[in-house]
């Protein structure tokens, strides 16, 4: 962090001739600066798709596995709250791709309002989470030794109009939620990490550090802000809608 | 006599042949706005196909909407349409690589317990 500050503010006392004071010294160019740096982010977000990938695929199969406890746990979470969240995320990512432009715009304003926007929309996203989860902790629907089935194999006495499941296969909805807090924690988590880098980038972006020409920091900040956003565009089509339509 | 360029010469931002220039591309708020406004139809139609019992197709249109998403926010909002191709092959060859790693997985899953389902 000091490092980076010190390129951005110009803290090296001598050979910026010819060169931005953001540029290091090993780089040719701010274009071979430029793609080494993008290149690197790449490479990390690549491994971030590996990492969710694990998940996503222990879903695919689990999925299959035990369709109706799938179907069945999977409309027990409020469709409006995961659309309006998926609404909130993408207005926030919309808000850090105009951070990006106001960057390179050199708008210094524009670009902290972007980022705090890019805040609020994030903290929103968890905030409607934060509700969710609880809504799922007070129907005994977290994994573990206070999980209860009740509501799956007698719908009925709770008012829920599904088809009842087997004892067995209701058991197999903790499968369903284990994964569900396991892919939204780490997506949580992820927002999480994001929001503190946000706070921080803010700050110097108020300073002024990242309209003067280097726009790299907001820039990787906004890929990596990106790929959360389309993790969850994966996670609510295959945690909330996997059968909605009346059934049969 | 081959003229003699020096090291920046040979990285002028007019030098298209070389593999390192990538051109800084500054995307418009307008068209952020329209990527922003068909990602949100796109939830809107992917939450209300949903509602239809199309069988098969519905986790099919859902994945479809999905990937269709996913695929303009990295080409717009992260920039990829307008990086060099060093960087779109890293991009692509890492989901190739997930595909594979998927396929493959899944033609051990299917096959262990071959024609016993």
């Amino acid at each position: 962090m000091s490092d980076s500050h010190a390129i951005a503010v110009g803290g090296h006392e001598e050979g910026h001739e010819g060169h931005p004071a953001y540029q290091r010294h090993h780089f040719v160019s701010m274009e071979q600066q430029n793609e080494t740096v993008s290149f690197g982010m790449w490479l990390f977000l690549l491994t971030e798709i590996m990492f969710f990938g694990g998940m996503f695929f222990a879903y695919l199969l689990y999925r299959n596995w035990y369709y109706p406890a799938f179907a069945t746990a999977s409309n027990q979470l409020s469709v409006p709250l995961g659309a309006a969240n998926t609404a909130i995320l993408i207005s926030s990512g919309f808000c850090m791709a105009l951070g990006v432009w106001a960057s390179e715009m050199r708008r210094r304003k524009t670009l902290v309002v972007m980022l705090v926007l890019t805040t609020l929309f994030g903290l929103a996203f968890l905030g409607v989470k934060t509700v969710e989860y609880k809504e799922k902790y007070d129907h005994h629907h977290i994994p573990g030794n206070n999980f209860s089935i009740a509501e799956f194999v007698n719908p009925a006495a709770y008012g829920i109009k599904e088809e009842p499941l087997a004892p067995d296969m209701a058991q197999k909805t903790q499968i369903y939620f284990f994964l569900y807090f396991a892919m939204t924690g780490m997506h949580a988590l992820h927002m999480i990490i994001g929001i503190v880098l946000l706070f921080w980038l803010t700050h110097r972006a108020w300073r002024g550090d990242f309209t003067a020409g280097y726009v790299a920091p907001i820039e990787n900040f906004g890929l990596y802000w990106h790929f959360v956003d389309i993790v969850w565009l994966f996670l609510f089509p295959l945690l909330y809608l996997i059968n909605r339509h009346p059934l049969h | 006599m081959v003229q003699e360029i020096s090291h920046d010469q040979a990285h002028d931002a007019s030098n298209v042949t070389n593999p390192e220039h990538a051109e800084h591309h500054i995307v418009t708020p307008l068209q952020y706005t329209y990527v922003f406004v068909t990602l949100l139809f796109f939830t809107g139609v992917t939450v209300a196909a949903a509602y239809i019992d199309l069988k098969w197709a519905n986790p099919v249109i859902a994945l479809g909407i999905a990937c269709f998403k996913a695929v303009i926010v990295i080409l717009f909002f992260m920039h990829a349409a307008y990086q060099s191709r060093l960087i779109k092959m890293t991009i692509a060859s890492g989901f190739f690589m997930f595909l594979v790693l998927i396929a493959m997985t899944m033609t051990d899953y299917i096959s262990r317990a071959w024609g016993m389902w």
